[in-house]
This record gives C-alpha cells, sequence and structure tokens, in this order.
C-alpha cells in the first residue's frame, strides 16, 4: 500500500473535487454523444433548468435539503470513526415519527406542530441509529453492515404500518391521512415569489442551521472534540479516558436524528402525508454527498447543493430532450458518485507529482 | 552463509550499520539483542522482506541478491515469524502447501505433502496430526506447523524470529528438542532472541547485536551470560543526572495482586504488587515484552486488569471499562504513555488540541469548548517546555518526536497530578531533549509526586530511579538499589537469569503452581497456554 503524499490544502479539498466531477461529466458526455445528442446543449438545459428560474431552482434547493441532512448524517458518524450507510431508513422511520405528532395535532398552527414534527422525527430517527450504535458498541457488530441491514428492516416495518395501520379506509395508495394545509411544514414560496411553484420549505433553513450546528459541534464542543479524537485514534481515546461505547451510541443517535429530518422536508413540508418509501434513496444519496464534502458542513452544502442540481436538472434534461430517458440522468448521477466517492482518489497520483514539495515541518500549513 | 556490510535506513534511523555475519553450515547461531538493536530488520533482509541499502549477502560461498521470500525459499531460506503465518480454518496439511501447490489439482500435492510430513515427522520428531485444523492447535503445535512449512520449501537454513515468546516452558523445551535434531541433520539455524538463557541452552555461536551494529560474535561455550548481558546492554556514558537523595513520604501509588492479561488472553502481567511513595521514583526495568506495557496499560486505565486492584492516594480507583482512565485522572494519576504516537497523541489534531487531551471537559463550562483558553495554556506549556516550533495551531505531526514527547509531558506534567506514571520518556528523543525530559521528572519527584518510571533505557532507569524493580515474564523477579546494584546483575535480572539466591524461589513457584495456592494463582494457571496435549496417535 502506497502511502498518501500531503498536498496542499486547497488542492486536496477544492481542486480535486472539481476534477473528479468534470470527469464525470465528460464522460457522462461521450454517453450523451453515443446515443445521438448534443452534451453541450444537454448541459445547458440542466443548468437552465436547475437554477434558471424560480420554480426550478426552488425544486434544486428543496433536494438540496434531503442531502444535506443525510449527507450531515452520515458526516457527523464519520467524524468519530463510523461509516452510518443507515440514513436511508433512518429517514424512513423518522417519518412515521413525523406523520403520528402532525396527525395527532392537525389542524392547529405550524408554529406548534412544526417544532413537534422536528422533535418527533428526530427522536425517531435517532431510535433507529441508535439500536445499530448500541450494537456496535456493546456487542461489537459491525457498524456498516448493522445500518445497511436496519435500511431494509425500516423498509419492511415501514411498508407493514402504512399498508395496514395509516392508511385510511377507502384511499387505494398506500400513504398515511392528509396533513391540514395550516399545520404543514410552511413552504417559501408562501413568504417569497421567487420559488412559486416549487416545494422547497422552511426544512431548508432548518439545513442550514444544521450545517453551522454541526460545525459548532464538532469543531466547538467538548463532545465534537471526544468525537475527532475517538474518530482520528481510538487508542489515544481510551488513553484520555474517553468512553468508546457511550460516545458510539450518542454519535449515531446524533445521526439519526439529522437524517430524521429529511422527513420533516418531505413528509412535513411537501407531501403533508407519509407516503410508502418517501425517501427514494435520498440517504444513500447522503453517503456520496458526505464522502464529496469531506465530512465536512461546508462540504456537505456545496456537494449536496450539486446533487441537488443534478436531481433538478436531470429532470428537466429528461423532460426536454426526448432521446434523454430518466436512466440516462441517473448513469449521470451515478457516474458524479463513482467519480467523487469511490475513485475520488483515482487523480491524486498525478496530482502528487505536480504538487508534492518534500515534507518541511516550519512550511507545513498553519491551520 | 554470510552478510557483509549490511546497511539499511528507515527514513533516520540507521535500522543497521555495516552488519558482518557469517553463519557455519550445520550449526545454531543465536543473534541476542535489546528490542530495536536491528536483528529483525537483519534478518528481514536475508528473508527479502526489505532490500539492504547496501552490502551483500552469501550463500554457500555464492553471491545471491535476494528480491523476495520466494527468492529466499529457493535459496533455501526459511522463516518462522513471531507471528504466525498460517491460515486459522485451513488444516495443517492444506497450510504446509500453500502457495507451494505444484498443479491446479489439489489432489496430487496433497498426497505427496501427506508422505513428505509423515518423513519430516520421523526425522525431527515434528509431530502433527496433518487433518487439524490451525485454530485447534495449541501455539506450540503451530509453531511446528511454520516449521515444517519451511522444510517442506526445502529449507536448509532456518531463521526462527523469538520463537518462545509465546511458548510454555514445556513448549520451549520441545522446541529446543527439535532444534537440535534439526542442526544434527545437517541444517542450518539461525535463532534470534533476547533470552540469553536460550542462547546458553541451545547455540553453538552467538552474535551480539546493538543499537544497529554487530558487536561482537563468539563461541557460545567459551561465554557467559554475563559477557553476553553486558555487549548487548553496552557500556555506554551513564548521563549524569543531578539529583538529592529521595525523601518518600505516604504511599500514593498502591497496586496489589495485578493480573492483566493480553489481548489473546494471555497472562502478562502476573500476581504483581507494589508502592510508590510521595517523593520517589520507582523505575520498572525489563527487556521489552515482559509485561511492563501491559502493566502501564492497567495502571492508567487503558487496558482492563483481570484482577487486582490499584489504589491512588488512598483510594481505590476502579479502572474497568473505556473510561477508566478519565476515573484515574480525576483521581489525580497523570500517564505519559509508552507509544507517544499511538497512544498519548491524535497527530492529526493540532497542538493545542493535543495539549488539552484527556483534561478536554476541564475547559469550558456546559457543552462548548473554550477554545481561547485552551490555546492560552497550550502556549504557556509551549514556552515553559520549549517546544519547537511554538506554534499552536500546527499539526501535531508535524512536529519532531522529541517536541511530540514534549507536548505529551507538558501536558501530563503542568495538570500537577499526584501520581505520574511515565513509560519509555525518551524514546526517539534527541540528547538535548533527553536532559531536559530527565530534569523536568525529577523536579516532579523533588515536588513530593510519586512516579513510576518504565523504560527499556537501562542507563535511564538507574540515573532517575530511587528504586528499581526488575520485571522478568510478568512477575517482578527483584528489587535494587540502584546506587549499589550493578549493570551486570541487573542485566542477568532482566534476561531472567537468576543469582543463585534465586533459583530457590524459582523451584518453589513451580512447584506450588499446579496446587492452587491462592485464587490468583488458580487463574493464572487456567489463563496459561494450553499445555500441548501429548502426541496420542
Amino acid at each position: 500500500m502506497s502511502t498518501r503524499v500531503p498536498l496542499p490544502r486547497w488542492v486536496d479539498v477544492a481542486l480535486l473535487p472539481v476534477l473528479n466531477v468534470m470527469l464525470a461529466f465528460l464522460i457522462g458526455g461521450i454517453v450523451v454523444m453515443l446515443v445521438g445528442q448534443n452534451p453541450l446543449d444537454a448541459v445547458g438545459i440542466m443548468i437552465y433548468g436547475a437554477f434558471g428560474y424560480g420554480s426550478g431552482f426552488g425544486y434544486t434547493l428543496y433536494y438540496t435539503t434531503d442531502f444535506i441532512f443525510a449527507g450531515l448524517a452520515v458526516s457527523v458518524a464519520y467524524q468519530a470513526g463510523l461509516f452510518n450507510i443507515g440514513p436511508e431508513g433512518q429517514a424512513y422511520v423518522a417519518g412515521l415519527g413525523v406523520i403520528l405528532v402532525a396527525l395527532a395535532l392537525n389542524g392547529l398552527p405550524w408554529l406548534i406542530t412544526v417544532p413537534a414534527m422536528i422533535v418527533a422525527g428526530g427522536l425517531f430517527g435517532a431510535a433507529w441509529a441508535f439500536i445499530p450504535g448500541y450494537l456496535q458498541a456493546k456487542r461489537g457488530s459491525h457498524i456498516v453492515i448493522t445500518t445497511i441491514l436496519f435500511n431494509f428492516i425500516a423498509v419492511s416495518m415501514m411498508g407493514y404500518i402504512i399498508s395496514k395501520h395509516l392508511k385510511p379506509v377507502g384511499v387505494n395508495s398506500d400513504e398515511s391521512a392528509p396533513i391540514d394545509a395550516v399545520s404543514r411544514v410552511p413552504q417559501l414560496n408562501v413568504f417569497w415569489d421567487l420559488f412559486k411553484h416549487s416545494p422547497v420549505n422552511i426544512s431548508f433553513i432548518l439545513a442550514l442551521l444544521a450545517l453551522v450546528g454541526v460545525y459548532w459541534l464538532v469543531w466547538r464542543t467538548k463532545f465534537g472534540f471526544a468525537m475527532r479524537v475517538l474518530g482520528q485514534n481510538p487508542t489515544a481515546a481510551r488513553y484520555a479516558g474517553i468512553s468508546n461505547s457511550r460516545m458510539i451510541m450518542i454519535t449515531m443517535a446524533l445521526a439519526g436524528a439529522l437524517a430524521g429530518m429529511v422527513a420533516v422536508n418531505n413528509v412535513g413540508g411537501v407531501q403533508g402525508r407519509l407516503i410508502l418509501n418517501f425517501v427514494s434513496g435520498a440517504g444513500f444519496v447522503g453517503v456520496a454527498v458526505a464522502f464529496m464534502g469531506k465530512g465536512h458542513p461546508f462540504g456537505v452544502a456545496l456537494s449536496a447543493l450539486l446533487f441537488g442540481a443534478l436531481y433538478q436538472g436531470g429532470q428537466e434534461l429528461a423532460f426536454s430532450m426526448p432521446g434523454i430517458t430518466r436512466e440516462m440522468i441517473v448513469t449521470i448521477q451515478a457516474l458524479v458518485i463513482l467519480f467523487t466517492g469511490a475513485m475520488g482518489d483515482m487523480l491524486r497520483p498525478p496530482l502528487e507529482r505536480v504538487f508534492f514539495k518534500p515534507p518541511n515541518p516550519s512550511s507545513a500549513e498553519g491551520g | 552463509m554470510s552478510l557483509v556490510g549490511i546497511n539499511k535506513s528507515f527514513g533516520p534511523v540507521r535500522a543497521n550499520r555495516d552488519i558482518d555475519l557469517s553463519v557455519q553450515r550445520g550449526t545454531v547461531h543465536g543473534i541476542v539483542g535489546e528490542n530495536g538493536a536491528g536483528k529483525s530488520t537483519l534478518m528481514s533482509i536475508l528473508y527479502g522482506f526489505y532490500t539492504a541499502d547496501s552490502g551483500t549477502i552469501h550463500v554457500s560461498g555464492k553471491q545471491v541478491s535476494i528480491t523476495d521470500s520466494r527468492h529466499a525459499l529457493a535459496l533455501g531460506i526459511g522463516m518462522v515469524h513471531q507471528h504466525f503465518m498460517l491460515v486459522d480454518n485451513f488444516s495443517v496439511i492444506e497450510n504446509v502447501v500453500l502457495g507451494a501447490e505444484d498443479s491446479a489439482l489439489l489432489g496430487p500435492t496433497l498426497s505427496k505433502a501427506r508422505e513428505q510430513l509423515k518423513q519430516l515427522a520421523k526425522d525431527y520428531g515434528l509431530e502433527v496430526d496433518p487433518d487439524a485444523l490451525i485454530e485447534d492447535l495449541s501455539v506450540g503445535q503451530q509453531q511446528r506447523v511454520e516449521i515444517l512449512k519451511a522444510l517442506y520449501r526445502g529449507a536448509d537454513i532456518l531463521i526462527l524470529d523469538e520463537p518462545t515468546g509465546v511458548l510454555t516452558p514445556a513448549e520451549a523445551d520441545h522446541l529446543f528438542r527439535i532444534l537440535k535434531t534439526l542442526r544434527d541433520e545437517g541444517k542450518t539455524i539461525i535463532l534470534i532472541t533476547h533470552k540469553l538463557r536460550e542462547i546458553m541452552a541451545i547455540t553453538d555461536e552467538v552474535s551480539v547485536m546493538r543499537q544497529g551494529t554487530m558487536v561482537k560474535t563468539l563461541q557460545t561455550a567459551e561465554t557467559s551470560p554475563e559477557e553476553l548481558a553486558e555487549l548487548m546492554v553496552g557500556r555506554r556514558v551513564l548521563l549524569e543526572v543531578d539529583k538529592k537523595p529521595a525523601s518518600p513520604g505516604k504511599v500514593m501509588l498502591e497496586v496489589e495482586n495485578l493480573v492483566v492479561t493480553d489481548d489473546f488472553g494471555i497472562p502478562r502481567v502476573k500476581n504483581i504488587s507494589f508502592q510508590v511513595r510521595a517523593g520517589e521514583i520507582v523505575g520498572v526495568a525489563g527487556v521489552a515484552g515482559n509485561g511492563q506495557s501491559e502493566l502501564l496499560e492497567a495502571i492508567s486505565g487503558m487496558r482492563d486488569q483481570t484482577l487486582g486492584s490499584v489504589k491512588v492516594n488512598g483510594e481505590s480507583i476502579s479502572a474497568f471499562g473505556d473510561d477508566g482512565a478519565a476515573r484515574l485522572r480525576d483521581a489525580g494519576l497523570a500517564h505519559v504513555p509508552e507509544d507517544r504516537l499511538r497512544e498519548g497523541l491524535v497527530t492529526t489534531l493540532l497542538e493545542w488540541e493535543n495539549s488539552i487531551l484527556g483534561y478536554h471537559n476541564s475547559y469550558g463550562t456546559g457543552l462548548g469548548l473554550d477554545v481561547g483558553k485552551a490555546k492560552a495554556e497550550a502556549a504557556e506549556r509551549i514556552e515553559k517546555f520549549d517546544i519547537r516550533p511554538a506554534n499552536t495551531a500546527l499539526k501535531t505531526a508535524n512536529f519532531s518526536g522529541g517536541n511530540q514527547q514534549k507536548i505529551v509531558l507538558a501536558r501530563e506534567m503542568e495538570r500537577n497530578p499526584d501520581v505520574l506514571i511515565v513509560g519509555q520518556p525518551t524514546r526517539g528523543v534527541d540528547i538535548g531533549a533527553i536532559e531536559f525530559i530527565h530534569k523536568q521528572i525529577i523536579a516532579m519527584r523533588d515536588a513530593g509526586k510519586a512516579i513510576l518510571l518504565v523504560s527499556v533505557e537501562l542507563d535511564e532507569i538507574r540515573s532517575l530511579s530511587d528504586r528499581i524493580l526488575v520485571l522478568f515474564d510478568g512477575e517482578i523477579v527483584g528489587e535494587a538499589d540502584p546506587a549499589t546494584a550493578d549493570e551486570g546483575t541487573l542485566g542477568l535480572l532482566m534476561a531472567g537469569v537468576h543469582e543463585s539466591t534465586t533459583p530457590k524461589n524459582e523451584a518453589e513457584t513451580e512447584a506450588r503452581l499446579p496446587e492452587h495456592v491462592t485464587p490468583i494463582e488458580k487463574t493464572l494457571t487456567e489463563m496459561s497456554p494450553r499445555v500441548e496435549k501429548d502426541n496420542s496417535q
């Protein structure tokens, strides 16, 4: 195994991801050409669809909201050295908490219901993530395996609960009863005309707060300090008296609570009801978002925006260029995940050759 | 076989310097030296794991270049590693043929191997059931499989790296019988060890290494453990440490009947009791790997103790559980760990962050971390301990070894603890920093702190300690006064060679153990590695 050569920080943080994304688009462009379409036109349509007009931009931000929460759910756990692959299931189960509270308080103004939905979604998501955390801390079951499997358990359990218990009599599709409009999470178009006809809602503001909150937690609290020590060097954590098992359980619960906010955005803010499989992959995208963002809230914000734009722009593209199918969009998204996630370090060796300077402690970076 | 002028450096560390070594065919050749003397590096060069920076290797009079282990095997050099390279859920015979299969089909290879194993077992007394799974075998039997693997591949020169480290005395005896048979059959054996007893018992010739150089090669029959110990430890200039006589006060650290097992459940600390008083430095001497690490880890809460108690300032502290270290710190025990990079520092974090490691909960009220206070105190310590570069925002990995050690020492000492536990305070530290660190430790003692010092550097132990405990094989085998004890005596104690007065104790211990006089001894016998079953086939 070759050792990683230290690169200037900006190369690691900015240049490498940008090159990866460009490479993904290049390959994507070739695919578009192969099906006989003009890749430049396609890129133009995607960018316009994602940012070019209010409603499109609103959709982009709506998707971004989901990806920020899911990305943070992975990032927070990652800071403590845990790979949380379960935001999908955690968000799904959180949907149950959100809908139960919302239906119980149905008809009350959103100023009351929204905080209740946030708390309930957070608690349900936290509980679903706590179990793998407990199993890792006390029983040594690997968190990657358990969180993946808990996604499947969540799907089966929620499918049962929705179709057998939450579905009102006389409704054909698998979904719960709707929340009254006054009790839903308000959409931004209520306050801001720009986002007319788009689902972006107050959850987006919550996501921005969560980004700041996670930054504060990780870099400005004792808990965050303990988390980073554990993530970087578990032996030193034990030396410092940081309880490994306690940290794992709390961190996982925290990650689950963040994933649970996806349900507030979707169930409370857009659908107004709990729909079967409403998470539809946002949790998994969160894993890619976290890796592309290097686990840092700022990086998560940028990569969540990229994926949000890809989602929205991609749908626009599928709509405007009939030659490009929905599957083609998924292919391009997969390429971005492939190049930034799985093959994120592929371009490192050539960059190392370009930027490598012999280590010199006195000239090392200061921050 | 001979090696001429071997040099090997790892970064700034010169692991081997101009090593010459020649081994006669059909002999057992011992290589002794302290940990880090370069024994294993030298053998890895011979076995093709590393390539020497310069120097040549000759086998049977011909110069060869060994670039990987296959090459070494082709030349008839086989190695038995300290940590076995076996596939646990494969059978013995499958492990033996692994990597040496003749054809795509296993059948012919296996039946051929079965024949050969039978022959080898007959010739050398290497009986192992070929169909047993490795995971069901005792450690001694697994080692035999390693030897069989090498012989099956046609090894004429067999290198054994610390072969008895994991064996019970009975298993070690069995191994030596096998080695003698192998030698009598014309095989050449190179035995790496730091146990002088084994050298005296089995080798024909012995080479002593110290700090990367080959000190001397002797005929075993013409030397003595005393001479070897002296050569091994070396007559380095004692670093003069200026210190007043100790004035011990009340007992601050009390360890009673401590038993600690390693990750594999093998007891490494066996029923140790001792006290450290305020205002004295108690040194623990011993060759690395005799339980010092486990002792330190257990007392500081980094490893769960199996039995026994640790009292700090008269108060019994439960060091059990993964936050034991925090409780001990609260009770006034500070710990400078042996391996600062792995244990005492998070090298990916910044200097100020490492400067609060373990004490981070005392910075700031509530949830928040008082970064300003942490940085300010880190800056004070940088100034006081002359840590360079004086930059709290520099990543800790970018400090030199000596400065990293100062970061740890400053952190632990500036908390004004009652008890300070120090492991290898000057490992990998340059001379200037060594002096500074020693002064700081003495200053702590004079300020009335109880200090427990563990070091593989005998000089350091002798010059700093007020009392010396010698640890061998997890037990305290002697206590010495540094003013009167000479290096030879200590060296012998450390090597497990008892003085004429001590064999009685050993015999007593051995006779007593099976009768389980105390619950602790009973547990110890039960925990010992399975004594091999008698070959019943």
